[in-house]
């Protein structure tokens, strides 16, 4: 009986240790996102003034727009750490209600986007316009793109979590998704600076 | 909008070598429908190998996949010396030529060097450090499986749609709409692109494999120097396959969607491409050469049986080459008339690059000095190698000396230079490593015989193939030409290198022969260790059981199976009685498979920019994954029971 | 073992006739007839000979270390299995490739330093704009107001300023014997400077893969005595054959075609072609002919 326990306790070490391996290696995904982002970012330094006979970025940014598109992201940053410490707590319900509004504010900046930029278009600024545009869409939509695949993973997670509550399979997702979305935070503030504020000075 | 290709783009008509291709593929598929289905394999195809996450058959498979590219390659360098045998000649069509040296370039790079490495990182690496597995198994398979489609999207160009023909470099506006007007480049974009995330998963698995699980007692600078290649190779995979990844999407947007990145209008740069293409490419150099020269290192420690000498240095000079190789990309490119300044960083910095390139060379001579050489066939390679490889790398520091570039620049002296290093460097270390691991993968040794027939006439056919193109370079021709005439006396050159092409061709008909042969007849590897090996891959029976280690053993210091072995011999080896426990081991996924099947619809649906098809295959992918996600019976435990009928089935024999 | 010594000898029998047939050719890199093709022939001769200092004795090292050290029975060789490092012959290793590199690194900035620069500074030089097109290459002397296609005429004993761009795919500017070569690229104005000691005529070529018609964008490259361009040059003037813009565009189409020669061109042809592709570094276009795109209107 004694030899089952032990080999049963010994089971789950492995399971925690398989499971902290993951998130390593989520680390290093995230290093080479940000040389993703690096090289998306050195191309559209690059082509920052190549307006040809397109609009420039006076032209185009909405400073009101974007600031509050920032304030939302950061804000469901903040929300997913808050999510996180109430893992770290063990409660379930709160934990998805954080997730869930995260999520939330999360699609609203991803509305944000789809509206400043099918405004643009519908003006006839496209990607087809000038290197300049083809840089921000670019750079923004990969950022964007980036976003809505983390909002349909932490559906995904949502419904996991709900079904079978915290196991070191659940908890180590809730901990990768958190670090995916704290890093997007983390980019959009250098898109925000770069794209956007040096672009309307 | 209305679809930009249609039906009509898709075969080929006209050409008698694409037809044959045509036909022979369609014969080719026939036949090995009839063989799986007469002999029922089908099963056994889909539940050993194409769902399997066990790192040794996924290696396996790099190696047939490999060995595969590496023919149809071939193939394409032998129609191209045919061509250039004599002036002239019109053999080809200079379109024809342009695209089998685009193809040749990108498959010999891509879909060639690449697999080999992987196939050897995923035969050796766990086992070399005491692991039961990789980091990530299932990630592993994806790995292979995108490899696999994408090189298979390449290889569909030839026959559906027409090859990509701007060279393997792409550079725009050659490969830009304007010039390029059909579904070629697409696939030479896609096909990277999805390779390309398989490779980048390759990267992240090895790094925490080697980082995270190596058996107990083993420290970073206890590994095998195979290891330590790969760990380098790895660092360099995942800082540099991310450029390659937006490089080739920002030329498919170019490509697809009207944008001006690289256009020659609209304020787009095509210089930028030049630049994020080597910034990838010129670490991709040194991730196809790393694990050679961990290979190397290996065999010559074994065949000399003696310890490596300056092991330290040895480390140090690759992790010195992972770190400069990010700083040299320019001189891909010092014609593109950068400042004065600029090119002479970049010089110098590729000079510096060689430094521990070349303090490597000597330690492989001191590591032979005062040993006991055995001219086995792995260890051939690795002498054949090393005057190959200083000769191949003196020529690279010629290159480096940028005023003196501009006259080596697009001439045969680079192509004989690129040769030498990648054919003398990355093609005859993976053939040492194949032949020395062959025993582990299979059970059996190859042939010396018929692989010293192959190893002379690789050599032979080598030397005779590019010494002379080294001349033609100073003789004024340039590479990618299709033709050219008799003023120049170019002529007895070019018809002394294609002869050498012809001999390289007719080595690997011997390598082929090689491995049909032994499968029969070679001699059977019982002991688990034929050549008398110093690291842990040689403790275990051959081929190793699925988990490898039935009970994970304790090292203490470098070439841990040496020491054992000398303290049996000594009689002061006490073998620790450890029992065995259940192992946990991931299960069979077809997921893998299928995902990669998905990626291949999408590939293929947006090289023909047909929309919706290129839709379906990425929502397959996203279905893929969430299946996978929701998924939570992954593992499983292999009972002690069987733990024990496996092993005693193994050592029973002995 | 019989058969390594069997193809060992085929090995050296097969090297000889390539040596000897080497020779039959023309090592033009190696025979240059201008100073920047000579320092870069120096240049090429200087590396070699560095480079030979480590790589003969590694392949001398080799053989002798895989006889010396067999694995036969009756080797009486030292064998010491344990022998791992030792730090003297280390530092050799790492010293010279690091002496040998810092050699090298000085004469290579020198060069690159010098190579942006006018070989020769008493004699004035002469400009040629080079534009690449698929697939010929068309030469414009902005000071003569002549043009050439597929062939260029420069004066001896004179520094030559080729200002090269693209109105095609980016292709490379290559004379082996005057020195070497540098990309044309679309919008971009780049500066080589090249000059012929010797009258005669030299081997031209792009060098950078454009697609189908490449292989045949080879040129003609005819320094002449100063007297004799003059005489050439007023030739091309007498000759009344102007190049217009439906020339131009025409030339533009990609094709194959001869030699041609023009006694003018559209003013400002290779300003515009410049701009309209981005006009970068167009302040290295001579003075005089330097070319504000808003001209564009008046130009027309």
């Amino acid at each position: 009986m004694e030899n089952i326990v032990s080999h049963h306790t010994d089971h789950h070490e492995e399971h925690e240790a398989h499971e902290s391996i993951k998130i390593d290696g989520f680390w290093l995904f995230l290093v080479s996102d940000v040389l993703l982002f690096g090289a998306l970012f050195a191309t559209f330094i690059v082509l920052r003034t190549h307006y040809a006979e397109g609009p420039t970025s006076q032209d185009l940014f909405d400073v009101k727009e974007f600031t509050i598109e920032t304030f939302v992201l950061l804000t469901s940053s903040f929300t997913s750490g808050l999510a996180t410490l109430e893992m770290n707590k063990g409660h379930v319900k709160s934990l998805i209600t954080w997730l869930i509004v995260t999520a939330l504010l999360g699609a609203t900046f991803v509305g944000f986007e789809i509206h400043e930029f099918s405004g643009m278009v519908s003006e006839g600024y496209k990607m087809s316009t000038s290197a300049f545009l083809s840089g921000f869409f670019t750079l923004v939509g990969t950022h964007g793109c980036h976003v809505s695949l983390g909002l349909i993973w932490m559906i995904g997670l949502i419904i996991q979590v709900a079904r079978r509550g915290f196991t070191p399979v659940t908890e180590r997702k809730l901990s990768i998704i958190s670090l995916y979305w704290h890093f997007l935070d983390a980019v959009w503030i250098f898109i925000f600076t770069v794209v956007y504020l040096i672009g309307v000075m | 909008m209305e679809p930009k290709f249609k039906i009509s783009h898709f075969f080929i008509h006209g050409d008698p070598l694409i037809l044959g291709a045509d036909v022979s593929i369609g014969i080719a598929t026939v036949m090995i429908i009839f063989v799986l289905t007469y002999f029922k394999k089908w099963k056994w195809l889909w539940k050993e190998w194409l769902t399997t996450v066990d790192h040794k058959k996924i290696g396996i498979m790099y190696v047939i996949a490999a060995l595969l590219m590496l023919f149809r390659g071939g193939v394409d360098a032998l129609l191209m010396r045919t061509q250039l045998a004599l002036p002239n000649l019109k053999v080809l069509l200079s379109e024809h030529y342009n695209e089998i040296f685009t193809t040749h370039g990108t498959i010999m790079i891509l879909f060639m060097a690449m697999p080999l490495i992987f196939a050897m990182m995923n035969i050796v690496i766990p086992l070399q450090i005491g692991a039961r597995d990789v980091a990530y198994p299932f990630l592993n398979a994806i790995s292979f499986w995108l490899f696999f489609f994408g090189a298979m999207l390449l290889n569909l160009s030839f026959v559906i749609g027409g090859s990509p023909n701007a060279g393997w470099v792409g550079y725009p506006p050659l490969s830009e709409l304007q010039f390029n007007p059909g579904p070629g480049e697409n696939f030479y974009v896609l096909a990277i692109q999805i390779s390309g995330i398989g490779s980048l998963a390759t990267g992240i698995n090895f790094l925490v494999t080697i980082l995270k699980m190596r058996t107990k007692g083993m420290r970073l600078m206890d590994m095998p120097l195979f290891t330590w290649s790969v760990l380098a190779t790895s660092i360099l995979i995942i800082a540099a396959f991310p450029v390659i990844t937006v490089t080739m999407l920002l030329l498919f947007l170019d490509r697809f969607a009207g944008a001006h990145f690289f256009t020659m209008t609209h304020g787009g740069d095509p210089m930028m491409y030049i630049n994020l293409f080597w910034i990838w490419g010129h670490p991709e150099v040194y991730i196809v050469i790393l694990p050679a020269f961990g290979i190397f290192s290996e065999v010559t420690s074994v065949f000399s049986k003696k310890v490596t000498f300056g092991y330290t240095s040895m480390v140090v000079s690759m992790m010195l080459i992972s770190f400069y190789a990010y700083f040299t990309w320019v001189h891909h490119f010092f014609t593109m008339g950068a400042g004065a300044g600029v090119n002479t960083f970049f010089a110098v910095s590729t000079m510096i690059i060689a430094i521990p390139t070349g303090v490597k060379v000597f330690n492989w001579l001191l590591t032979m000095y005062q040993g006991r050489i055995r001219l086995t066939e792995p260890m051939l390679w690795t002498i054949a190698f090393i005057p190959c490889f200083a000769i191949g790398g003196a020529t690279g520091v010629m290159l480096s000396i940028a005023p003196a570039d501009y006259q080596y620049h697009n001439s045969y002296f680079l192509i004989a230079h690129f040769h030498q290093v990648l054919i003398g460097g990355t093609v005859f270390g993976m053939f040492a490593g194949l032949t020395y691991w062959w025993p582990k993968m299979f059970g059996f040794k190859l042939n010396e015989t018929l692989g010293r027939w192959a190893f002379w006439l690789w050599n032979i056919g080598f030397y005779a193939c590019f010494m002379p193109q080294y001349a033609l370079g100073f003789m004024g021709m340039t590479r990618r030409i299709y033709t050219y005439g008799w003023d120049m006396g170019w002529a007895p050159l070019n018809l002394i290198s294609s002869i050498g092409a012809v001999i390289m061709g007719i080595a690997f008909l011997f390598q082929v022969w090689e491995i049909a042969y032994s499968v029969k007849y070679g001699e059977r590897d019982t002991t688990g260790d034929p050549w008398d090996g110093h690291t842990l891959e040689w403790s275990l029976p051959s081929p190793a059981p699925k988990y490898n280690f039935a009970v994970l053993p304790e090292v203490h210091g470098r070439d841990a199976w040496w020491k054992t072995k000398e303290a049996k011999e000594r009689g002061d080896y006490e073998e620790k009685k450890q029992e065995l426990e259940p192992i946990h081991y991931p299960k069979n996924s077809g997921i893998p498979f299928i995902l990669s099947v998905f990626f291949f619809i999408a590939g293929f649906g947006f090289t023909f920019e047909w929309v919706w098809m290129g839709a379906l295959g990425l929502l397959g992918v996203a279905i893929c994954l969430i299946v996978r996600s929701f998924q939570y019976d992954t593992d499983y435990y292999i009972s002690v029971d069987e733990i024990k009928e496996t092993e005693a089935a193994l050592r029973g024999e002995v | 073992m019989k058969l390594s010594r069997l193809f060992t000898r085929t090995f050296l029998i097969c090297l000889v006739p390539l040596i000897l047939s080497g020779c039959g050719g023309k090592f033009i890199v190696l025979d240059p007839k201008g100073p920047v093709g000579e320092e870069e022939k120096h240049l090429i001769l200087l590396t070699t000979l560095l480079i030979a200092i480590v790589v003969i004795p590694v392949i001398i090292l080799l053989i002798y270390i895989i006889y010396r050290y067999r694995d036969t029975p009756s080797n009486t060789a030292r064998y010491r299995p344990k022998w791992g490092d030792n730090k003297y012959l280390e530092i050799i290793w790492w010293g010279i490739p690091i002496i040998i590199t810092v050699f090298m690194a000085y004469f290579t900035g020198k060069s690159v330093f010098a190579l942006v620069k006018p070989p020769t500074t008493d004699v004035k030089p002469i400009t040629i704009q080079v534009t690449s097109l698929d697939w010929k290459w068309l030469f414009q002397y902005p000071d003569q107001n002549i043009a050439t296609v597929n062939y260029v005429d420069i004066p001896a004993g004179r520094p030559v300023q080729f200002i090269l761009t693209s109105d095609a795919p980016m292709n490379s500017f290559w004379i082996p014997q005057l020195g070497g070569q540098e990309y044309t690229m679309p919008g971009m104005a780049m500066r080589l400077w090249l000059q012929a000691n010797e009258t005669g005529k030299y081997f031209g070529t792009g060098a950078n893969f454009t697609g189908e018609g490449f292989a045949h964008m080879q040129f003609d490259v005819i320094a002449k005595t100063e007297a004799e361009f003059n005489r050439w040059v007023n030739k091309v003037k007498a000759a009344g054959k102007p190049m217009d813009m439906a020339i131009y565009n025409r030339l533009k189409q990609p094709g194959l075609v001869n030699k041609q020669t023009y006694s003018s061109y559209p003013p400002h042809a290779f300003e515009m072609t410049l701009m309209k592709n981005g006009g970068h570094y167009h302040e290295r276009i001579p003075e005089g002919n330097q070319f504000n795109p808003n001209d564009t209107e008046k130009t027309k």
